[in-house]
Protein backbone atom coordinates (compact mmCIF):
# COMPACT_ATOMS: atom_id res chain seq x y z
CA UNK A 1 0.00 0.00 0.00
CA UNK A 2 1.12 3.41 -0.60
CA UNK A 3 0.70 5.98 1.94
CA UNK A 4 0.90 10.19 1.56
CA UNK A 5 -0.33 13.59 2.53
CA UNK A 6 -1.64 14.42 -1.03
CA UNK A 7 -2.96 11.79 -3.70
CA UNK A 8 -3.24 13.37 -7.01
CA UNK A 9 -5.84 12.34 -9.63
CA UNK A 10 -3.98 13.09 -12.75
CA UNK A 11 -0.69 13.78 -13.75
CA UNK A 12 -1.40 16.70 -16.34
CA UNK A 13 0.22 20.27 -15.99
CA UNK A 14 -2.10 21.34 -13.18
CA UNK A 15 -1.19 17.73 -11.70
CA UNK A 16 2.42 17.95 -11.70
CA UNK A 17 2.52 21.75 -10.57
CA UNK A 18 0.60 20.61 -7.44
CA UNK A 19 3.58 18.83 -6.35
CA UNK A 20 5.42 21.72 -6.25
CA UNK A 21 2.62 24.39 -4.53
CA UNK A 22 2.36 21.27 -2.09
CA UNK A 23 6.07 20.41 -1.86
CA UNK A 24 7.06 24.14 -0.39
CA UNK A 25 4.31 23.45 2.47
CA UNK A 26 6.19 20.41 2.97
CA UNK A 27 3.24 18.31 2.14
CA UNK A 28 3.92 14.75 0.23
CA UNK A 29 2.51 13.89 -3.05
CA UNK A 30 1.78 10.80 -4.95
CA UNK A 31 0.23 11.08 -8.64
CA UNK A 32 -1.71 8.37 -10.22
CA UNK A 33 -2.64 8.31 -14.19
CA UNK A 34 -4.28 6.15 -16.28
CA UNK A 35 -1.83 7.26 -19.30
CA UNK A 36 1.42 5.66 -19.09
CA UNK A 37 3.27 8.92 -19.22
CA UNK A 38 2.52 12.57 -17.05
CA UNK A 39 1.38 15.37 -19.03
CA UNK A 40 -2.08 15.03 -19.67
CA UNK A 41 -3.50 16.56 -22.83
CA UNK A 42 -0.23 18.65 -23.36
CA UNK A 43 1.87 14.67 -24.07
CA UNK A 44 -1.35 12.84 -25.36
CA UNK A 45 -2.69 15.50 -27.76
CA UNK A 46 -0.29 18.20 -28.36
CA UNK A 47 3.51 17.50 -27.39
CA UNK A 48 4.98 19.43 -30.70
CA UNK A 49 2.93 22.44 -30.22
CA UNK A 50 3.63 25.53 -29.16
CA UNK A 51 2.42 27.03 -26.65
CA UNK A 52 2.47 30.88 -26.27
CA UNK A 53 0.03 32.05 -23.27
CA UNK A 54 2.34 30.70 -20.41
CA UNK A 55 3.80 33.08 -18.54
CA UNK A 56 7.26 34.19 -18.72
CA UNK A 57 7.63 31.79 -22.12
CA UNK A 58 6.73 33.78 -24.63
CA UNK A 59 6.52 30.50 -26.47
CA UNK A 60 7.21 26.90 -25.00
CA UNK A 61 6.54 23.24 -27.04
CA UNK A 62 3.78 21.40 -24.74
CA UNK A 63 6.23 18.50 -24.24
CA UNK A 64 9.19 20.87 -23.01
CA UNK A 65 6.78 22.55 -20.50
CA UNK A 66 5.39 19.04 -19.18
CA UNK A 67 9.63 18.20 -19.10
CA UNK A 68 10.11 21.74 -16.88
CA UNK A 69 7.01 20.97 -14.93
CA UNK A 70 8.36 17.13 -13.56
CA UNK A 71 12.31 18.52 -13.34
CA UNK A 72 10.49 21.68 -11.28
CA UNK A 73 8.82 19.00 -8.57
CA UNK A 74 11.88 16.44 -8.22
CA UNK A 75 13.14 18.00 -5.71
CA UNK A 76 10.15 16.95 -3.34
CA UNK A 77 9.74 13.32 -4.85
CA UNK A 78 6.54 12.67 -5.83
CA UNK A 79 5.33 9.33 -6.43
CA UNK A 80 4.04 8.01 -9.73
CA UNK A 81 1.45 5.12 -10.34
CA UNK A 82 0.83 5.35 -14.29
CA UNK A 83 -1.03 3.20 -16.51
CA UNK A 84 -3.59 2.57 -14.18
CA UNK A 85 -7.11 4.78 -13.45
CA UNK A 86 -8.43 5.67 -10.24
CA UNK A 87 -11.82 3.70 -9.65
CA UNK A 88 -12.65 3.57 -6.32
CA UNK A 89 -12.51 6.19 -3.11
CA UNK A 90 -13.66 5.45 0.04
CA UNK A 91 -13.10 7.85 3.05
CA UNK A 92 -11.82 6.29 6.12
CA UNK A 93 -12.27 7.62 9.71
CA UNK A 94 -12.17 11.35 10.49
CA UNK A 95 -9.63 12.11 7.58
CA UNK A 96 -8.22 9.80 5.43
CA UNK A 97 -8.95 8.39 2.25
CA UNK A 98 -8.29 5.31 0.76
CA UNK A 99 -8.19 4.81 -3.48
CA UNK A 100 -7.89 2.25 -5.54
CA UNK A 101 -6.65 1.45 -8.77
CA UNK A 102 -8.10 -0.83 -11.96
CA UNK A 103 -5.05 -3.16 -11.16
CA UNK A 104 -5.73 -3.09 -7.66
CA UNK A 105 -3.17 -0.52 -6.40
CA UNK A 106 -4.39 1.09 -2.94
CA UNK A 107 -3.24 4.61 -2.39
CA UNK A 108 -3.78 5.83 1.19
CA UNK A 109 -4.18 10.04 1.68
CA UNK A 110 -4.64 12.56 4.20
CA UNK A 111 -5.78 14.78 1.31
CA UNK A 112 -7.97 14.35 -2.46
CA UNK A 113 -6.47 16.40 -5.30
CA UNK A 114 -8.60 15.90 -8.49
CA UNK A 115 -6.82 17.23 -11.47
CA UNK A 116 -8.31 14.72 -13.70
CA UNK A 117 -8.57 17.28 -16.67
CA UNK A 118 -11.61 16.14 -19.42
CA UNK A 119 -11.67 12.95 -17.18
CA UNK A 120 -9.60 9.39 -17.89
CA UNK A 121 -8.26 9.06 -21.78
CA UNK A 122 -9.51 5.57 -22.02
CA UNK A 123 -8.83 3.63 -25.17
CA UNK A 124 -11.07 3.65 -28.42
CA UNK A 125 -12.42 0.09 -28.82
CA UNK A 126 -13.35 -1.31 -32.11
CA UNK A 127 -16.89 -2.84 -32.45
CA UNK A 128 -15.90 -6.51 -32.59
CA UNK A 129 -17.93 -8.92 -31.06
CA UNK A 130 -16.63 -10.53 -28.00
CA UNK A 131 -13.28 -8.48 -27.74
CA UNK A 132 -14.09 -7.82 -24.08
CA UNK A 133 -13.85 -11.40 -23.31
CA UNK A 134 -10.35 -11.19 -23.80
CA UNK A 135 -9.63 -8.12 -22.12
CA UNK A 136 -8.07 -8.30 -18.63
CA UNK A 137 -4.85 -10.69 -18.81
CA UNK A 138 -6.34 -12.78 -21.82
CA UNK A 139 -4.64 -11.15 -24.61
CA UNK A 140 -6.46 -8.59 -25.98
CA UNK A 141 -4.73 -4.77 -24.34
CA UNK A 142 -4.92 -1.39 -25.76
CA UNK A 143 -1.88 -0.05 -24.59
CA UNK A 144 1.31 -1.37 -23.79
CA UNK A 145 3.21 -0.50 -20.85
CA UNK A 146 5.69 -3.43 -21.27
CA UNK A 147 6.79 -4.52 -24.26
CA UNK A 148 9.06 -7.66 -23.17
CA UNK A 149 5.77 -9.11 -22.05
CA UNK A 150 5.15 -9.77 -25.59
CA UNK A 151 8.80 -11.28 -26.17
CA UNK A 152 8.54 -14.24 -28.42
CA UNK A 153 4.31 -14.41 -29.03
CA UNK A 154 2.55 -13.81 -31.76
CA UNK A 155 0.97 -10.34 -32.21
CA UNK A 156 -1.75 -8.66 -34.07
CA UNK A 157 -1.56 -4.95 -34.21
CA UNK A 158 -4.81 -2.66 -35.73
CA UNK A 159 -4.42 0.73 -36.22
CA UNK A 160 -2.89 3.57 -38.73
CA UNK A 161 -1.78 6.22 -36.78
CA UNK A 162 1.48 6.81 -35.12
CA UNK A 163 1.33 4.58 -32.20
CA UNK A 164 0.40 1.42 -34.73
CA UNK A 165 3.59 2.21 -36.75
CA UNK A 166 6.09 3.10 -33.59
CA UNK A 167 5.16 -0.13 -31.88
CA UNK A 168 4.95 -2.43 -35.02
CA UNK A 169 8.67 -0.83 -35.89
CA UNK A 170 9.44 -1.48 -31.95
CA UNK A 171 8.36 -4.98 -31.78
CA UNK A 172 8.94 -6.42 -35.24
CA UNK A 173 12.27 -7.70 -32.98
CA UNK A 174 10.83 -8.54 -30.03
CA UNK A 175 7.83 -10.75 -30.83
CA UNK A 176 7.67 -13.70 -32.99
CA UNK A 177 5.16 -12.92 -35.37
CA UNK A 178 3.85 -9.46 -35.95
CA UNK A 179 0.74 -8.76 -38.22
CA UNK A 180 -0.84 -5.13 -39.00
CA UNK A 181 -3.92 -4.47 -40.00
CA UNK A 182 -5.00 -0.85 -41.54
CA UNK A 183 -8.29 -0.07 -43.24
CA UNK A 184 -6.80 2.15 -46.03
CA UNK A 185 -4.37 1.16 -48.61
CA UNK A 186 -1.65 3.80 -47.34
CA UNK A 187 -0.51 5.54 -43.69
CA UNK A 188 -0.65 9.65 -43.12
CA UNK A 189 1.85 8.81 -40.47
CA UNK A 190 5.33 10.23 -40.12
CA UNK A 191 7.14 9.44 -43.17
CA UNK A 192 10.11 8.10 -41.47
CA UNK A 193 7.88 5.09 -39.57
CA UNK A 194 5.98 4.74 -42.97
CA UNK A 195 9.15 3.46 -44.88
CA UNK A 196 10.51 1.62 -41.85
CA UNK A 197 7.03 -0.35 -42.00
CA UNK A 198 7.38 -0.65 -45.44
CA UNK A 199 10.56 -1.98 -45.51
CA UNK A 200 9.58 -4.55 -42.59
CA UNK A 201 6.79 -5.89 -44.77
CA UNK A 202 9.14 -6.25 -47.87
CA UNK A 203 11.36 -8.32 -46.07
CA UNK A 204 8.79 -10.26 -44.79
CA UNK A 205 9.36 -9.47 -41.10
CA UNK A 206 5.89 -8.44 -40.54
CA UNK A 207 2.59 -9.43 -42.12
CA UNK A 208 0.76 -5.92 -43.58
CA UNK A 209 -2.44 -6.57 -44.03
CA UNK A 210 -4.05 -3.56 -45.64
CA UNK A 211 -7.56 -2.34 -46.75
CA UNK A 212 -8.51 -4.77 -43.94
CA UNK A 213 -10.56 -4.25 -40.57
CA UNK A 214 -10.63 -6.61 -37.42
CA UNK A 215 -13.78 -9.09 -37.77
CA UNK A 216 -13.80 -11.09 -34.90
CA UNK A 217 -11.82 -12.89 -32.32
CA UNK A 218 -11.42 -16.29 -30.43
CA UNK A 219 -10.17 -18.48 -28.50
CA UNK A 220 -10.54 -20.81 -25.68
CA UNK A 221 -10.14 -18.91 -22.45
CA UNK A 222 -7.80 -16.98 -24.09
CA UNK A 223 -6.81 -15.15 -27.44
CA UNK A 224 -6.10 -18.07 -29.83
CA UNK A 225 -6.98 -16.31 -33.61
CA UNK A 226 -7.89 -12.95 -35.25
CA UNK A 227 -9.95 -12.55 -38.22
CA UNK A 228 -9.56 -9.88 -40.31
CA UNK A 229 -11.86 -9.07 -43.51
CA UNK A 230 -11.00 -7.31 -46.29
CA UNK A 231 -13.13 -4.04 -47.10
CA UNK A 232 -13.28 -4.54 -50.98
CA UNK A 233 -13.44 -8.31 -51.36
CA UNK A 234 -14.95 -9.22 -48.05
CA UNK A 235 -12.58 -12.27 -47.68
CA UNK A 236 -11.73 -13.31 -44.06
CA UNK A 237 -8.25 -14.51 -43.24
CA UNK A 238 -7.50 -16.12 -39.77
CA UNK A 239 -4.41 -15.31 -38.15
CA UNK A 240 -2.82 -17.31 -34.94
CA UNK A 241 -2.53 -14.74 -32.33
CA UNK A 242 -1.63 -14.80 -28.74
CA UNK A 243 -1.71 -10.55 -28.49
CA UNK A 244 -3.84 -8.14 -30.16
CA UNK A 245 -3.30 -4.93 -29.73
CA UNK A 246 -6.01 -2.08 -31.29
CA UNK A 247 -4.25 0.89 -31.49
CA UNK A 248 -7.22 3.55 -32.48
CA UNK A 249 -6.31 6.86 -30.48
CA UNK A 250 -7.66 7.89 -26.97
CA UNK A 251 -10.95 9.66 -25.77
CA UNK A 252 -11.43 11.16 -22.88
CA UNK A 253 -14.30 10.22 -20.06
CA UNK A 254 -15.20 10.94 -16.77
CA UNK A 255 -15.71 7.97 -15.83
CA UNK A 256 -15.39 6.28 -11.81
CA UNK A 257 -15.19 10.25 -10.46
CA UNK A 258 -19.04 10.56 -11.25
CA UNK A 259 -19.67 7.67 -8.93
CA UNK A 260 -18.36 9.51 -5.55
CA UNK A 261 -20.97 11.97 -4.39
CA UNK A 262 -19.19 14.85 -5.68
CA UNK A 263 -21.24 18.01 -6.77
CA UNK A 264 -21.22 17.44 -10.89
CA UNK A 265 -22.11 20.19 -13.41
CA UNK A 266 -21.69 19.24 -17.06
CA UNK A 267 -19.26 16.59 -16.40
CA UNK A 268 -17.54 18.59 -14.14
CA UNK A 269 -17.12 19.11 -10.37
CA UNK A 270 -18.62 22.19 -9.05
CA UNK A 271 -15.71 24.15 -6.59
CA UNK A 272 -15.52 27.42 -3.84
CA UNK A 273 -13.37 29.26 -5.68
CA UNK A 274 -12.22 30.18 -1.86
CA UNK A 275 -9.72 27.37 -2.21
CA UNK A 276 -11.01 24.83 -4.84
CA UNK A 277 -12.43 22.56 -2.26
CA UNK A 278 -15.43 20.32 -3.30
CA UNK A 279 -18.42 19.39 -1.41
CA UNK A 280 -16.77 16.63 0.25
CA UNK A 281 -14.03 17.80 2.78
CA UNK A 282 -10.28 16.87 1.83
CA UNK A 283 -11.62 16.36 -1.72
CA UNK A 284 -10.02 19.08 -3.98
CA UNK A 285 -10.64 19.83 -7.75
CA UNK A 286 -8.37 21.43 -9.80
CA UNK A 287 -7.45 22.15 -13.51
CA UNK A 288 -9.71 21.13 -16.31
CA UNK A 289 -12.01 19.25 -14.00
CA UNK A 290 -13.56 21.60 -12.09
CA UNK A 291 -15.98 24.52 -12.76
CA UNK A 292 -16.82 27.67 -11.39
CA UNK A 293 -18.41 30.65 -12.40
CA UNK A 294 -16.24 32.44 -15.13
CA UNK A 295 -14.06 29.29 -15.22
CA UNK A 296 -11.29 29.45 -17.94
CA UNK A 297 -9.75 26.11 -18.87
CA UNK A 298 -6.64 27.35 -19.27
CA UNK A 299 -3.37 26.10 -17.67
CA UNK A 300 -2.20 29.34 -16.31
CA UNK A 301 -5.96 29.31 -14.18
CA UNK A 302 -4.83 25.57 -13.16
CA UNK A 303 -1.83 26.73 -11.98
CA UNK A 304 -3.54 29.39 -10.21
CA UNK A 305 -5.93 26.74 -8.59
CA UNK A 306 -3.21 24.69 -7.15
CA UNK A 307 -1.53 27.03 -5.36
CA UNK A 308 -4.37 27.96 -3.36
CA UNK A 309 -5.33 24.66 -3.28
CA UNK A 310 -2.31 23.33 -1.30
CA UNK A 311 -2.79 26.46 1.29
CA UNK A 312 -6.08 25.33 2.22
CA UNK A 313 -4.92 21.51 1.96
CA UNK A 314 -2.50 22.40 4.57
CA UNK A 315 -4.76 24.19 6.84
CA UNK A 316 -6.86 20.82 6.31
CA UNK A 317 -3.83 18.48 7.27
CA UNK A 318 -2.65 20.68 9.87
CA UNK A 319 -5.82 22.79 12.01
CA UNK A 320 -5.17 25.05 14.38
CA UNK A 321 -1.07 25.50 12.79
CA UNK A 322 -1.06 29.21 11.04
CA UNK A 323 0.92 29.13 8.21
CA UNK A 324 2.71 32.41 7.09
CA UNK A 325 2.73 32.73 3.29
CA UNK A 326 6.53 32.71 2.31
CA UNK A 327 8.13 33.84 -1.07
CA UNK A 328 10.29 31.30 -2.43
CA UNK A 329 12.75 34.42 -3.09
CA UNK A 330 13.20 34.27 0.89
CA UNK A 331 12.84 30.43 1.40
CA UNK A 332 14.21 28.64 -1.76
CA UNK A 333 13.27 25.96 -2.65
CA UNK A 334 13.86 23.16 0.22
CA UNK A 335 13.60 19.73 -1.26
CA UNK A 336 12.76 16.74 1.35
CA UNK B 1 -28.34 36.13 -48.48
CA UNK B 2 -25.62 34.48 -47.03
CA UNK B 3 -27.59 31.95 -44.35
CA UNK B 4 -27.75 28.36 -45.59
CA UNK B 5 -30.07 25.36 -44.63
CA UNK B 6 -28.24 22.68 -42.95
CA UNK B 7 -29.86 19.02 -41.66
CA UNK B 8 -28.84 17.78 -38.15
CA UNK B 9 -29.35 14.30 -37.14
CA UNK B 10 -28.40 13.57 -33.29
CA UNK B 11 -27.19 10.60 -31.59
CA UNK B 12 -30.51 9.29 -31.10
CA UNK B 13 -31.56 9.74 -34.54
CA UNK B 14 -33.53 13.32 -34.06
CA UNK B 15 -33.03 15.41 -37.33
CA UNK B 16 -33.76 19.11 -37.31
CA UNK B 17 -33.23 21.54 -39.87
CA UNK B 18 -30.83 24.75 -38.91
CA UNK B 19 -30.19 27.52 -40.49
CA UNK B 20 -26.64 28.67 -40.61
CA UNK B 21 -24.73 32.21 -41.39
CA UNK B 22 -21.70 31.60 -43.68
CA UNK B 23 -20.68 35.08 -43.11
CA UNK B 24 -18.89 34.63 -39.65
CA UNK B 25 -16.33 32.61 -39.91
CA UNK B 26 -17.80 29.45 -38.60
CA UNK B 27 -16.56 26.13 -39.10
CA UNK B 28 -19.68 23.25 -39.01
CA UNK B 29 -18.09 22.34 -35.68
CA UNK B 30 -18.22 25.63 -33.87
CA UNK B 31 -22.14 26.12 -35.46
CA UNK B 32 -23.49 22.75 -34.19
CA UNK B 33 -21.82 23.53 -30.63
CA UNK B 34 -23.12 27.11 -30.57
CA UNK B 35 -26.47 25.21 -31.05
CA UNK B 36 -25.34 22.97 -27.98
CA UNK B 37 -25.44 19.87 -29.60
CA UNK B 38 -23.25 17.16 -27.74
CA UNK B 39 -19.77 17.71 -29.97
CA UNK B 40 -16.94 17.30 -27.41
CA UNK B 41 -14.19 19.29 -29.52
CA UNK B 42 -11.91 18.67 -27.34
CA UNK B 43 -8.87 20.15 -29.31
CA UNK B 44 -10.78 23.23 -30.34
CA UNK B 45 -10.80 23.22 -34.02
CA UNK B 46 -6.94 21.61 -34.43
CA UNK B 47 -7.57 17.70 -36.05
CA UNK B 48 -6.32 16.92 -33.41
CA UNK B 49 -8.85 15.00 -31.38
CA UNK B 50 -11.80 13.58 -33.74
CA UNK B 51 -14.61 14.61 -31.19
CA UNK B 52 -16.13 16.62 -33.54
CA UNK B 53 -16.21 14.01 -36.25
CA UNK B 54 -19.41 13.67 -38.37
CA UNK B 55 -20.85 11.87 -40.96
CA UNK B 56 -22.23 13.23 -44.02
CA UNK B 57 -25.38 11.83 -45.63
CA UNK B 58 -26.51 14.07 -48.28
CA UNK B 59 -23.65 17.16 -50.15
CA UNK B 60 -20.79 15.23 -49.27
CA UNK B 61 -19.61 16.67 -52.98
CA UNK B 62 -20.30 20.13 -52.03
CA UNK B 63 -17.60 19.74 -49.43
CA UNK B 64 -13.72 21.09 -49.67
CA UNK B 65 -11.34 17.48 -50.06
CA UNK B 66 -9.99 16.42 -46.66
CA UNK B 67 -6.27 17.91 -45.49
CA UNK B 68 -3.87 14.86 -44.93
CA UNK B 69 -3.85 16.39 -40.94
CA UNK B 70 -7.99 15.63 -41.30
CA UNK B 71 -7.54 12.14 -43.19
CA UNK B 72 -4.80 11.44 -40.65
CA UNK B 73 -7.18 12.06 -37.36
CA UNK B 74 -9.90 10.50 -38.91
CA UNK B 75 -7.84 7.24 -39.35
CA UNK B 76 -7.21 6.67 -35.63
CA UNK B 77 -10.95 6.34 -35.12
CA UNK B 78 -11.97 2.63 -35.19
CA UNK B 79 -15.59 2.69 -36.63
CA UNK B 80 -14.81 5.33 -39.47
CA UNK B 81 -17.31 5.69 -42.13
CA UNK B 82 -16.17 6.70 -45.55
CA UNK B 83 -18.70 9.58 -45.87
CA UNK B 84 -16.76 10.51 -42.46
CA UNK B 85 -15.66 14.13 -41.85
CA UNK B 86 -14.17 16.36 -38.70
CA UNK B 87 -16.66 19.11 -38.58
CA UNK B 88 -13.91 21.70 -37.28
CA UNK B 89 -12.69 21.08 -40.93
CA UNK B 90 -15.85 22.17 -42.74
CA UNK B 91 -15.82 26.04 -42.82
CA UNK B 92 -19.34 27.24 -43.36
CA UNK B 93 -19.72 28.20 -47.25
CA UNK B 94 -22.88 29.12 -49.48
CA UNK B 95 -22.50 26.29 -51.39
CA UNK B 96 -22.99 23.86 -48.34
CA UNK B 97 -26.89 24.61 -48.38
CA UNK B 98 -28.84 21.72 -48.22
CA UNK B 99 -25.81 19.23 -46.74
CA UNK B 100 -27.05 16.76 -44.16
CA UNK B 101 -25.07 15.63 -41.34
CA UNK B 102 -25.10 12.94 -38.34
CA UNK B 103 -23.12 13.18 -35.74
CA UNK B 104 -20.71 10.49 -35.11
CA UNK B 105 -21.26 7.49 -33.08
CA UNK B 106 -19.47 8.11 -29.76
CA UNK B 107 -18.05 5.37 -28.19
C1 LIG C 1 -5.08 20.99 -28.76
C2 LIG C 1 -5.13 21.73 -27.45
C3 LIG C 1 -4.44 22.93 -27.35
C4 LIG C 1 -4.46 23.63 -26.14
N1 LIG C 1 -3.77 24.81 -26.05
C5 LIG C 1 -3.72 25.47 -24.86
C6 LIG C 1 -2.97 26.68 -24.72
O1 LIG C 1 -2.39 27.17 -25.70
N2 LIG C 1 -2.94 27.29 -23.50
C7 LIG C 1 -3.61 26.78 -22.41
O2 LIG C 1 -3.52 27.36 -21.33
N3 LIG C 1 -4.33 25.65 -22.52
C8 LIG C 1 -4.40 25.00 -23.72
N4 LIG C 1 -5.15 23.85 -23.83
C9 LIG C 1 -5.90 23.40 -22.64
C10 LIG C 1 -4.95 22.68 -21.69
O3 LIG C 1 -4.35 21.59 -22.35
C11 LIG C 1 -5.74 22.21 -20.47
O4 LIG C 1 -6.27 23.34 -19.81
C12 LIG C 1 -4.82 21.45 -19.52
O5 LIG C 1 -4.31 20.29 -20.12
C13 LIG C 1 -5.57 21.07 -18.26
O6 LIG C 1 -4.68 20.40 -17.44
P1 LIG C 1 -5.16 19.37 -16.32
O7 LIG C 1 -3.92 18.98 -15.61
O8 LIG C 1 -6.29 19.98 -15.57
O9 LIG C 1 -5.80 18.14 -17.11
P2 LIG C 1 -5.30 17.16 -18.27
O10 LIG C 1 -4.18 17.73 -19.04
O11 LIG C 1 -6.54 16.79 -19.01
O12 LIG C 1 -4.77 15.89 -17.46
C14 LIG C 1 -5.66 15.10 -16.71
C15 LIG C 1 -5.08 13.72 -16.53
O13 LIG C 1 -5.90 13.02 -15.59
C16 LIG C 1 -5.95 11.65 -15.95
N5 LIG C 1 -7.12 11.06 -15.30
C17 LIG C 1 -8.41 11.49 -15.30
N6 LIG C 1 -9.20 10.69 -14.57
C18 LIG C 1 -8.38 9.71 -14.07
C19 LIG C 1 -8.59 8.56 -13.24
N7 LIG C 1 -9.80 8.25 -12.75
N8 LIG C 1 -7.53 7.76 -12.96
C20 LIG C 1 -6.29 8.05 -13.44
N9 LIG C 1 -6.04 9.13 -14.23
C21 LIG C 1 -7.06 9.94 -14.53
C22 LIG C 1 -6.05 11.69 -17.47
O14 LIG C 1 -5.59 10.46 -18.03
C23 LIG C 1 -5.12 12.88 -17.80
O15 LIG C 1 -3.80 12.47 -18.11
C24 LIG C 1 -5.17 23.13 -25.02
C25 LIG C 1 -5.86 21.92 -25.12
C26 LIG C 1 -5.84 21.21 -26.33
C27 LIG C 1 -6.55 19.90 -26.43
S1 LIG D 1 -12.36 19.74 -32.70
FE1 LIG D 1 -10.76 18.33 -32.47
S2 LIG D 1 -10.68 17.36 -34.36
FE2 LIG D 1 -12.25 18.78 -34.60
Amino acid sequence: MISTDIAIIGAGPVGLFAIFEAGLLKMRCHLIDYLPQVGGQLSEIYPKKPIYDIPGYPTVLAQELIDNLVEQAKPFHPGYTLGERIEGLEKRGEADFVLTTNMGTIIEAKVVVIAGGLGCFEPRKPAVAGLEQFENGRGVNYMILDPEKYRGQKMVIAGGGDSALDWTIFLADVVSELTLVHRSESFRGAPDSVNKVMELAESGKINLVLNSNLNSVSGEGKLESVEVIHNRTMETTSYEADHLIPLFGLSPKLGPIEQWNLNISKSAIEVNTDDYSTNIPGIYAIGDINTYTNKLKLILCGFHEAALMSHSAYQYMNPGIKYTMKYTTVNGVTEF
Amino acid sequence: MSDINIVVEDREGNTTELVAPTDMGLSLMEFLKACEYDVLATCGGMALCATCCVDVMEGEEKLNEMSDDEYAMLDTLPDLLPNSRLACQLQLSPVMNGLKVRLHAMD
